[in-house]
């Protein structure tokens, strides 16, 4: 009982940030319900048993993502302008998508239910045998690192290549401001 | 439609109108920055509702006693979502940061991160486009 209680707090916190940062216009206060909205969710995945994706939820979606939105604030600007067209569509769509969406779980097991295909696939087997085969206490860990290392592997190639892109995008932002500064420069010298 | 089921679906659609959410800021605001932030948001609805696909009631996080003697008795949540959301969430944060660097050099070229304006630059440079070369191109547009 107390479980479903601290669920439905926290559900409903989340949901006011969440239209909360859809009504804001002030892109720094943005940001920080979207940390907010990241911490929370942290706690709802504590009370789900997801303790590892709640730490990495905690430490990548509340601590770098919001650090590098700031970093992207300071480099732009702070404050949205108000949207010219009428949010009606955008609202119907999103109307639609949803109600598709809640359609589809229609049909879905309870949740927590023990005896649903999601429980009795490969995920048993993991809990069976990785204590003989792997040893370590963590299934989440001997699963990630042993028996789906590939994955990992892969993750860290995605990782890799955006930080990549990222450099690419980002590199010589400086050179090139100092180029139209100095062209600036240039101009007004001639125009002077 | 009994309290059980009406109970046990509730948090999917909980889950859903968070991503509703998160998908209505991406599509309705025109801010580059809020559209990044709303498809956060998106994606960390996305991630709960997998997880909660794989919680079994009255089970515990999937980590065995240290000196690994395990009780029968003990019912462990499924980890293999909590496997794949660790994977996605890393993805995730790669991607956003991709995002917000495309972000920086779109202000950087356009001097604005408002999808209305940066149409406007757009549509300006392509009539001068137009005006210019147009003739030579066999007749204006």
């Amino acid at each position: 009982m107390i479980e479903t209680a601290i669920n439905f707090a926290l559900f409903t916190m989340l949901v006011v940030t969440a239209i909360a940062a859809a009504r804001i216009r002030h892109l720094f206060a943005v940001v920080m319900l979207s940390g907010a909205f990241s911490l929370l969710s942290a706690l709802l995945l504590v009370t789900l048993d997801a303790v590892d994706v709640a730490f990495t939820e905690a430490a990548v979606g509340a601590g770098i993502s919001t650090v590098l939105m700031l970093g992207t604030l300071a480099l732009t600007s702070r404050r949205e302008k108000i949207p010219s067209h009428r949010p009606t569509i955008p609202l119907i769509v999103v109307l639609v998508t949803g109600a598709a969406i809640i359609y589809g779980t229609l049909d879905m097991p309870n949740f927590g239910s023990a005896n649903s295909p999601a429980q009795t696939g490969v995920a048993a087997e993991y809990i069976e045998r990785s204590p003989h085969e792997i040893g370590v206490p963590n299934i989440v860990t001997a699963i990630l690192a042993s028996y789906r290392g590939y994955d990992t592997l892969g993750e860290t190639g995605v990782v890799f290549t955006a930080g990549v892109g990222v450099l690419m995008l980002i590199s010589g932002l400086r050179t090139r401001r100092r180029r139209e500064d100095e062209e600036d420069d240039d101009e007004a010298e001639e125009a002077g | 439609m009994d309290w059980a089921y009406l109970l046990g679906h509730l948090n999917y659609w909980l889950f859903i109108v968070m991503m509703m959410t998160g998908l209505y800021i991406v599509i309705a605001r025109g801010n580059l920055v809020k559209k990044i932030v709303g498809l956060n948001i998106f994606q960390t609805a996305v991630f709960m509702f997998y997880i909660s696909i794989g919680k079994v009631t009255g089970g515990t996080a999937p980590i065995f006693p240290t000196d690994m003697k395990i009780d029968p008795e003990t019912v462990y949540t499924n980890p293999l979502p909590h496997v794949l959301i660790l994977t996605a969430i890393v993805v995730g944060i790669a991607t956003t940061s991709l995002g917000l660097a495309l972000v920086v050099r779109i202000r950087e070229s356009y001097d604005t991160i408002e999808e209305d304006d940066i149409l406007d630059i757009e549509t300006r440079i392509a009539r001068e486009e137009n005006r210019e070369y147009g003739d030579a191109m066999g007749g204006r547009a």
